[in-house]
């Protein structure tokens, strides 16, 4: 009995040790077989119970299945752990240099130009302004008549305006887009309309024959100057950051009046003055206006009634700005090494 | 324009401040400052000083050792290289630490050149002796400087004086932009009056003597103006005796700020005239005008004349001369001839003063290229009230000099003068369209300060001829918000009604373009709508392409900027050549812009303008990578028809091969090809170069941005891989449509996997293979009913020659 219940300790003790022992998955099954399989030592001790006094067998029978339980139980231990460490081996030869180049999608960049007038229509929809399109090859009547540009008005001559026809031209501005609203008469309009426009000046580093422009127009009852300083300024705001300040400078445009250019403060220098600003602290980025009188009138809205503003923006002068491009050129050159910059 | 600040001064005496404060306000006010230039910015410590010894160095055979009294009691000894330096003269000396402009050779040095103590040669010098460059001056507008050497000034200029205020160096020149509206403002008057009022000083305009003799200058000379809508008046007046001689000192300063070169009194004072009321004038000599008459009328076509400046130049009917009894003696406005110019022996002058058309001017300039000081201010449309103020003020300054004996009288022919206009006054509408509160008061200071007359018992501004560009109240409202101040009115933003900001539909359309265009990796390209009718040689269209009817420019920028293109093509071929020969790998643009499409030529109406979305590429990929993306964007517009590529129309440009037209509903909504090598070769592409090009008004018509549900499948697909070999010229789309057709409704795809041409396929013949699955919507399909679709598709395939692959 006595010498039972040593063996089977013996063997358990045996048992435990050789698993702690093991060093990988194999030696552990062979101990499972050694121990536990049906020749193993655990079961012929069971074997040998034939040989025992009934009374006893319980006892031994207990002895011995306690110590499967502990070799069992030690085996998943220790089986759980070889495991983890193959994988953790496995996982260490996959190591890989992280620092290897990416693979880079295939993908396609956006102009700057529309980047920035998409900037430019996300300010101004968020302000309830529809964005409209008007013809780029336009009569003279909207391009300049409608627009208080009468016959022989120096900006008609021949050097700064395309041709097409004694009426029909390439539009020099988008603000006839302005008259072809306002003409179909539904009231109140807030719009932006940006567009290509075209003049009639040699391709160099500050000029194209052809660039964009974005008008913007308000009309409505009680619509001021103030309103527009105001609409504006959210507008610099916006799109140069929110320390931008703007300055209203008197100007002219036959369309509107009173009629004004605006500066942003530089936003490289903050306006102290440096290289990108010529020293100045401002940059000049629109012209603007109240929409003049007689513009309403030849457009049939009475300006007893209503009245509002108007302003353009050179979509070019505001890339090049904001994305620091130092020739015009490049927008139209279409270089992938330069597109792939946006 | 251009002018100094002491030549405002003149009319504005109390106006004390600097040049940035100056450019900074008046550009607020409305006239803005381009620029200013300070004469006396990189000089300091410059006085008179007189030589009273000049010796010749020991140790140098050019320097001198002057002793010069500069009046601080004590003489300096100044080392001086100039050859005209000698005892007696009066100079301007640099003290030491003092500092000057350049060097004598007329270089500049920004910020000056400091002058210390120190030897020359071995002799101390405690100065310099400078010369006109070296003040950074030029002969040109000193012309009394000697060529080489120091300046010498008049014997009675006292020693010790600030040399700098002597010579008129304690000056700035500005330099504005003046607006197309402010014609007042191309001259020192009017620029003088916008100064006084922006700075709220009193405005002091020349006060105009009376002069002449007895006589009357209409028994001198007799005018006639024969094209009385070009010419609104002419003003002449007579000198005689005349004394030719250099205008006074100051008057030479003033033209030498506005970059006037001093001739002689004369032209000096009809220069300055021109600058003081930007009103132009002429002086004949009026011996050489025949009959003493002067007729203003336009010239004959084919006419020519010479100039005073000896060019002969070629007339037309439009361009307006001035006439004596027998000839021409001058253009008007642009050019005097060369037949009746003042010459140094002159005895009579007479003066012009005229109001000339100023498009006739413009463009009669245009015309003849030739842009004169006088054009340029008559182009912009003058005010004929100035004339007779201008012809008067020359004939004052005349008699003034001493330049000869003004005669009695002016020969002034006009028809009706403008008359100052008056405009109601409405503070209410004026505050309403500013939005702000400005008190009434304040506003009627504002439009006397600014020149215009407030008549109360009217309640009317009264505007003075030279402001033409005052006619309505916002004119008014401009010229208090202006001399008020921009900054001074509040920032508000709109109300009023609600209004939905959005892109319209056709834009929305454009940005999933190219948002689906980027998702494959094409660029954004911006092209020129215009191009060289070379175009379609280039892209190898016929004569009578319909393509080559494209709208010409009438006066383009060169033949390559001439005609609107009718076809997008050129412009990505353009810019994927470019990409290639610049050796840029790999190139995929896409470009959303319009083609413009005349609807009969010469346009008589707008054209067409269509907007194009254009996709091209060269390097990785081929045709159907290019007919994916095309796909991918008819589906993302919603647009799940099935696209047709059909190959009946070819086009000259692409590849006969490896082209195809887009139909969409049966609609043809674009083209997709293989760039034709000879066209590819045209444009130096090297590789082979892939295009597609939507018609994006075709789209259009049936994109949809509504998507609905459809559910996902439930039941199990049962799946059949066939093989087939179909004769080489059936095409795919034939074979996929027989299995649809064949495949009815429980056919929910059909793909191609393979397809395969060579050994074990017969010639003629190529291998196909399809993966069909099938699935009812609701129910697990049987194996049955399968089959029996299968045995419809292999029954109808075989009917268009196909066999299984054995």
């Amino acid at each position: 009995m006595i010498d039972i219940e040593g063996k089977v300790k013996e063997i358990m003790e045996n048992g435990l040790r050789e698993i702690r022992e093991a060093k990988d998955i194999d030696k552990l099954n062979d101990v499972r077989v050694a121990f536990l399989g049906k020749k193993g030592q655990l079961t012929s001790i069971m074997k040998a119970m034939k040989d025992v006094p009934a009374e006893d067998r319980p006892k031994i029978g207990k002895w011995v299945n306690d110590a499967r339980a502990s070799i069992e139980n030690s085996l998943d231990l220790m089986r759980e752990k070889l495991d983890e460490a193959q994988q953790e081996a496995f996982m260490k030869a996959e190591t890989i240099d992280v620092t290897l180049p990416a693979k880079t999608p295939i993908a396609g960049h956006r102009h700057p130009n529309t980047i920035a007038l998409e900037e430019v229509e996300r300010i101004f929809i968020g302000m309830g302004y529809e964005v409209i399109e008007g013809p780029e090859i336009e009569y003279d009547e909207y391009n300049f008549t409608k627009l208080n540009i009468p016959a022989n008005h120096p900006a008609k001559d021949e050097q700064d305006t395309f041709y097409i026809t004694k009426d029909i031209l390439l539009r020099t501005q988008t603000s006839p887009v302005q008259a072809r609203v306002m003409e179909k008469g539904h009231l109140p309009i807030r719009m932006i309309s940006p567009g290509r426009v075209f003049r009639s000046d040699e391709v160099d580093a500050t000029h194209s024959p052809s660039f964009h422009q974005i008008e913007g127009l308000v009309i409505d009852r009680d619509i001021t100057f103030a309103d527009l300083k105001g609409t504006l300024d959210v507008f610099a705001k916006e799109l140069f950051g929110p320390e931008t300040k703007t300055k209203f400078r008197p100007h002219h445009f036959p369309f509107t009046e009173p009629s004004a250019e605006v500066d942003v403060s530089c936003f490289k220098c903050g306006g102290k003055g440096c290289r990108f600003c010529k020293g100045e602290g401002w940059i000049e980025i629109l012209g603007c206006g109240m929409v003049h009188p007689h513009v309403l009138e030849m457009c049939g809205i009475d300006p007893n009634e209503y009245q509002g503003f108007a302003f353009g923006v050179g979509l070019e002068r505001i890339a090049l700005l904001k994305y620091e491009i130092d020739d015009m050129r490049l927008l139209y050159e279409n270089d992938i090494r330069f597109l792939n910059q946006f | 324009m251009k002018t100094s600040l002491s030549w405002i001064k003149r009319y504005v005496p109390d106006l004390d401040v600097t040049a940035k404060q100056y450019m900074d306000a008046m550009t607020l006010s409305g006239t803005k400052v381009e620029g200013v230039e300070e004469l006396d910015r990189d000089l300091d410590k410059i006085v008179v000083g007189l030589v009273r010894t000049c010796e010749a160095h020991p140790d140098s055979d050019h320097l001198h050792v002057c002793r010069v009294d500069v009046g601080s009691g004590e003489d300096l000894q100044i080392v001086c290289g100039a050859p005209n330096v000698c005892a007696g003269q009066k100079v301007p000396v640099v003290l030491a630490g003092g500092r000057v402009a350049g060097g004598h050779d007329g270089s500049r040095t920004e910020g000056g050149i400091e002058i210390k103590k120190g030897k020359l040669r071995g002799v101390e010098s405690m100065g310099m002796i400078c010369s006109i460059e070296e003040l950074g001056s030029t002969r040109e507008m000193y012309p009394e400087a000697p060529e080489y050497g120091i300046y010498v000034f008049p014997e009675d200029t006292p020693i010790g004086a600030d040399a700098i205020e002597l010579l008129g160096l304690h000056d700035a020149v500005v330099e504005y932009e003046v607006t197309s509206n402010r014609v007042d403002c191309y001259s020192v008057i009017g620029i003088a009056r916008e100064a006084a009022a922006t700075f709220s000083r009193s405005f002091c305009p020349p006060v105009i003597k009376e002069t002449g003799n007895d006589e009357d200058a209409h028994d001198y000379v007799d005018v006639e103006i024969q094209n009385k809508e070009l010419c609104r008046r002419y003003c002449a007046r007579v000198v005689k005796n005349v004394k030719i001689g250099p205008s006074p000192l100051w008057m030479q300063r003033c033209l030498r700020s506005n970059g006037i070169r001093p001739i002689n009194n004369i032209v000096d004072i009809t220069n300055f005239i021109m600058e003081e009321y930007g009103q132009p004038m002429h002086a004949f000599d009026y011996d050489t005008v025949a009959g003493h008459r002067i007729i203003v009328k336009t010239a004959e076509n084919g006419e020519t004349f010479t100039t005073l400046d000896g060019q002969e130049r070629q007339l037309d009917d439009q361009i307006l001369m001035i006439c004596d009894a027998e000839k021409p003696i001058g253009i008007a406005g642009i050019m005097g001839g060369e037949n009746s110019m003042i010459t140094d022996d002159v005895k009579t002058v007479l003066f012009e003063a005229a109001c000339f058309d100023g498009t006739n001017i413009r463009l009669s300039s245009k015309r003849l290229g030739l842009q004169t000081d006088a054009s340029a201010k008559f182009d912009k449309g003058l005010d004929p009230n100035t004339a007779e103020e201008a012809i008067n003020r020359a004939c004052e300054l005349m008699e003034e000099f001493g330049a000869g004996e003004v005669v009695g009288g002016i020969v002034d022919v006009h028809e009706a003068l403008p008359a100052p206009e008056a405009i109601p006054f409405d503070p209410g509408a004026i505050n309403r369209l500013l939005g702000t509160d400005f008190p009434e008061d304040d506003m009627i200071a504002i439009f006397e300060r600014a020149g215009l007359r407030y008549d109360e018992f009217n309640r009317a501004v009264i505007v003075p001829t030279f402001r033409q560009d005052i006619h309505r109240t916002c004119d008014l409202a401009e010229e208090v918000a202006r001399f008020w101040g921009y900054d001074k009115i509040p920032t508000t933003l709109p109300h009023g009604e609600a209004t939905t900001g959005r892109l319209q539909r056709p834009m929305r359309l454009m940005e999933m373009g190219r948002r689906v265009a980027e998702d494959c990796g094409f660029s954004q390209a911006y092209c020129y709508s215009f191009e060289s009718p070379k175009v379609f040689n280039r892209l190898n269209l016929d004569a009578n392409d319909p393509l080559r009817q494209a709208i010409a420019i009438a006066n383009p920028l060169g033949e390559d900027f001439s005609i609107m293109r009718t076809t997008s093509l050129n412009g990505i071929l353009t810019a994927l050549a470019l990409n290639s020969s610049r050796r840029n790998r790999n190139v995929r643009l896409y470009e959303m812009g319009n083609i413009y499409l005349p609807k009969a030529l010469p346009l008589t109406e707008l054209p067409d303008e269509r907007m194009t979305f254009t996709l091209g590429f060269y390097g990785e990929g081929d045709f159907f990578d290019l007919k994916g993306v095309v796909e991918l964007f008819f589906q993302r517009l919603g647009m799940t028809g099935e696209a047709v590529y059909t190959t009946d129309d070819l086009k000259p440009f692409l590849h006969p091969g490896r082209q195809a037209d887009i139909s969409y509903n049966g609609e043809k909504a674009g083209y997709i090809g293989e760039v034709h090598p000879k066209v590819r070769k045209t444009y130096g592409l090297r590789e082979r170069t892939y295009v597609a090009v939507i018609d994006m008004p075709v789209v259009e018509k049936y994109a949809t941005f509504d998507r609905k549900y459809e559910g996902i499948a439930r039941f199990p697909v049962m799946t059949r891989d066939i093989s087939l070999v179909v004769p080489k010229a059936l095409t795919h789309a034939a074979v996929e449509g027989m299995i649809r057709q064949r495949g009815g409704k429980l056919l929910e795809s059909c793909r191609l996997f393979d397809i395969y041409e060579g050994p074990g396929i017969a010639p003629g013949y190529k291998s196909m293979a399809y993966s069909l699955d099938f699935r009812h919507k609701e129910k697990t399909l049987e194996e049955a009913e399968v089959s029996a679709a299968m045995k419809k598709i292999m029954n109808g395939l075989e009917s268009l020659g196909v066999t299984m692959r054995s």
